[in-house]
């Protein structure tokens, strides 16, 4: 028996049954499904449902849904914000003392000068910074994001934006691959595979990096803290930069509708699909298991795959600002030459040439920045309070606050990191898209940036 | 992933002989005897079985879609060692996304030993359409009626005997996040796959002529693929008109898993720590 002869004789069977007939065998799957469940449950709901019910009418309201929803996003990151803060500058304090012990003590026992510099300037400095600058953020936010995964919130937030979503030409289940993009971008793509049209799932994908990840939150984070909470007296400092986070997430969510409808409108054309969305009954959430999750899988997780970059880019800044040009080294070489168009976009060199080196991950950003800024060599002590990065960015190198809120933006709409390029790549198999992932946020980094920087400029701000 | 081994609390008393059969064996599932697949609706706690008979810290979270690909993880059951698939949760076996095609795919082309479809106690009704169109893949089929605190919380009763009688396969009421019922529901899985207990899944029917085709075409596709233990399936997929379908069998998949099958060496990979975190 051949296959083409079954599936000829298929065909000719179908075409003599009754146009109905799909329907029929689903009608008789619920019936049955029907019958047999009301011979085996009895009995009737209770007030708990009821409680269920009432949460879910207020959190999912017209009016009270959305303001419940940015609420507990500001909740959560004014527990990060605040709480990383101390967090970060007494680790910073101990892991910088450290370096400083080391350095001495090979100077001590005479190693030449390169192997103290590299170790201890480079490799060391590296992870030192991208531990004091990531840990304490996901140290907080991780268990309180996954407090609200295992309550049950996400599918609730998914019904609140389903309509702006649909209004966009995307699907409602887009706000659920958002949610975990916070998590990790790379996450978040594959999370996408909940999305039934390949259509909608393509502009998920694509659109996923405007969600600031946790590579990125500790740049936002450090930027808010110290230049635009610094100006608010200390008892306000946490909620403005707090806030100013919150903007800048508002900010990605609205690039990333716009993306939407943009790709809906052109390279991806179609309508919204309908689907149904389970609201879960709300369950307390297991301490253990939140701990477990987001220390162990999320958050050592991460900080393990960004050490395992910032190692080596330590050593490659430290390598580069030791081979010596004349007056200049390489670093400072390649700064200046990528400086007129990081001016342009309001950035500078130093801030480029960060971005290209932490393209394997992005949370090595302001570690990267801060070293070619101290310039290897010569640094006794890393900045551990935030007046002394606060002064070592605008006095020792001319920032303003264009530059913060630009690099803010920047952070927020540039390309994906490798390791979320490669996933979409995986995902989509298609180097088309991936390409195009790449393409469309840097390209909208870029001219969001250049016409910030212009404003401001014109206006004679900077 | 780590591989820390947990005690289960059960309700057995520790002198049961039950209370020693189940070794969590985390990701080491080099050699195993057999393979069981854990299918179920979204949101019924597939994972947290999962975790509790393997010892795996699979992460799960209370959204529909949490575990978009398939983990895998093995345990030891009197002695018998079994290698566990937890599959994407899914409400239907019929469309095209790509979780759900992921958990039919591997139910039909996998072929698993057993398949234990866990479902919510205080949903039953709409549990149970998965239910219905698994055991129209398989006749190795156990239900686990999960989260009976639940259900016992809203005040609902579920008569697993009425509804092992009305399947046809055993259903066995359990609530994994305290392990109760789970060393019943592995007694049930292996009692199935050893053939002590013989299985009559309901089949539904559909209107006469709908059964009438089918009954033509289960023939043919049984005499190219001897042996296919799911033509019946096959064949309505087939009347549907399923595109994956339609590919395995002009493609020959369909024949290389009944002779891969008897071979009895199914191979799978070992995704499980890559494609397991999320």
């Amino acid at each position: 028996m051949e296959a083409n002869e079954i599936l000829a004789k298929a065909e000719s069977l179908r075409n003599d049954l009754s146009t109905g007939f799909r329907d029929e065998i689903v009608k008789s799957l619920y019936t049955e499904a029907e019958n047999i469940a009301k011979r085996a449950v009895k009995g009737a709901t209770d007030k708990k449902y009821d409680f269920d019910q009432k949460v879910d009418r207020l959190v999912t309201s017209p009016y009270a849904g959305l303001p419940i929803m940015l609420g507990l996003l500001g909740i959560i990151i004014w527990l990060t914000v605040s709480g990383a803060n101390v967090a970060s500058n007494a680790i910073a304090f101990v892991l910088f003392g450290i370096g400083d012990w080391g350095r001495a003590l090979f100077n001590q026992i005479g190693m030449p000068w390169w192997i103290t510099g590299f170790i201890w300037d480079g490799v060391y400095l590296g992870l030192a910074w991208v531990i004091s600058v990531m840990l304490p953020p996901m140290m907080i936010f991780f268990p309180a994001f996954t407090f609200l995964e295992d309550l049950g919130y996400l599918p609730r937030v998914a019904f609140n934006l389903d309509w702006m979503f649909k209004k966009t030409g995307a699907h409602g289940k887009q706000s659920l691959t958002m949610a975990m993009g916070f998590g990790c971008n790379a996450a978040g793509v594959i999370a996408t595979r909940v999305i039934d049209s390949p259509r909608e799932r393509l502009i998920a994908i694509l659109t996923n990096n405007f969600v600031p990840c946790n590579g990125r939150f500790p740049t936002l984070i450090m930027l808010a803290t110290v230049f635009v909470a610094a100006s608010f007296p200390p008892a306000l400092t946490s909620f403005v930069a707090a806030g100013t986070v919150v903007g800048v997430v508002l900010i990605g969510v609205a690039f990333t509708f716009l993306a939407s409808w943009v790709l809906s409108k052109t390279v991806l054309k179609g309508e919204a699909s309908a689907f149904t969305l389970e609201l879960p009954p709300y369950r307390r959430p297991n301490v253990s298991r939140i701990l477990y999750t987001s220390i162990i899988d999320r958050t050592i997780f991460v900080l393990w795959r960004a050490m395992q970059t910032a190692a080596p880019a330590g050593a490659i800044i430290w390598i580069l600002a030791n081979i010596h040009l004349g007056d200049t080294n390489l670093a400072r070489a390649i700064a200046d030459w990528l400086n007129p168009f990081g001016l342009l976009l309001g950035l500078d060199g130093v801030i480029l040439l960060a971005y290209i080196i932490a393209i394997p991950a992005n949370e090595i950003v302001v570690p990267t920045m801060m070293m070619v800024y101290m310039g290897a060599g010569m640094m006794v002590n890393g900045p551990s309070s935030n007046s002394a990065i606060f002064d070592l960015l605008v006095n020792g190198n001319g920032w303003t606050m264009l530059t913060a809120v630009n690099l803010m933006l920047f952070a927020l709409l540039h390309n994906p990191c490798a390791t979320t390029i490669m996933t979409i790549y995986k995902e989509t198999k298609s180097l088309k898209w991936a390409t195009l992932s790449v393409v469309m946020t840097l390209g909208t980094a870029f001219v969001v940036t250049f016409f910030t920087a212009s404003i401001a400029r014109l206006l004679g701000w900077v | 992933m780590t591989n820390t081994k947990t005690i289960l609390p059960t309700e057995h008393c520790e002198t049961c002989p039950a209370f020693t059969q189940l070794e969590q064996m985390g990701i080491k599932v080099g050699d195993f005897d057999r393979v069981i697949a854990l299918a179920g609706n979204p949101n019924t706690g597939k994972s947290t079985l999962f975790n509790a008979l393997t010892g795996l810290k699979q992460h799960t979270g209370n959204w529909p879609g949490k575990t978009v690909t398939r983990a895998e993880g093995g345990f030891e059951f009197n002695k018998m060692r079994y290698k566990l698939v937890d599959l994407p949760g899914t409400y239907s076996l019929l469309s095209a996304s790509q979780d759900e095609e992921v958990a039919r795919d591997f139910i039909l082309f996998g072929q698993p030993n057993c398949t234990i479809v866990v479902t919510d106690a205080t949903s039953l009704e709409r549990n149970l359409n998965l239910v219905l169109q698994v055991m129209e893949i398989t006749e190795h089929v156990v239900v686990a009626i999960n989260l009976m605190d639940e259900a016992k919380r809203k005040g609902l009763e579920v008569d697993a005997r009425s509804l092992s009688r009305d399947l046809g396969i055993p259903a066995i009421a359990i609530t994994a996040r305290t392990g109760e019922g789970i060393h019943t529901l592995l007694g049930a899985v292996a009692d199935v796959i050893e053939g002590k207990i013989i299985t009559k899944p309901l089949r539904v029917g559909g209107t006469p002529e709908f059964q009438k085709a089918v009954s033509e075409l289960v023939p043919m596709i049984e005499q190219m693929a001897p042996g296919i233990p799911n033509a019946r399936w096959l064949a309505i997929r087939l009347l549907d008109g399923d595109a994956r379908v339609q590919k395995a069998l002009s493609t020959g998949e369909l024949g290389d898993i009944v002779s891969r099958q008897q071979r009895q060496d199914v191979q799978f990979s070992g995704k499980m720590s890559v494609e397991g975190r999320q």
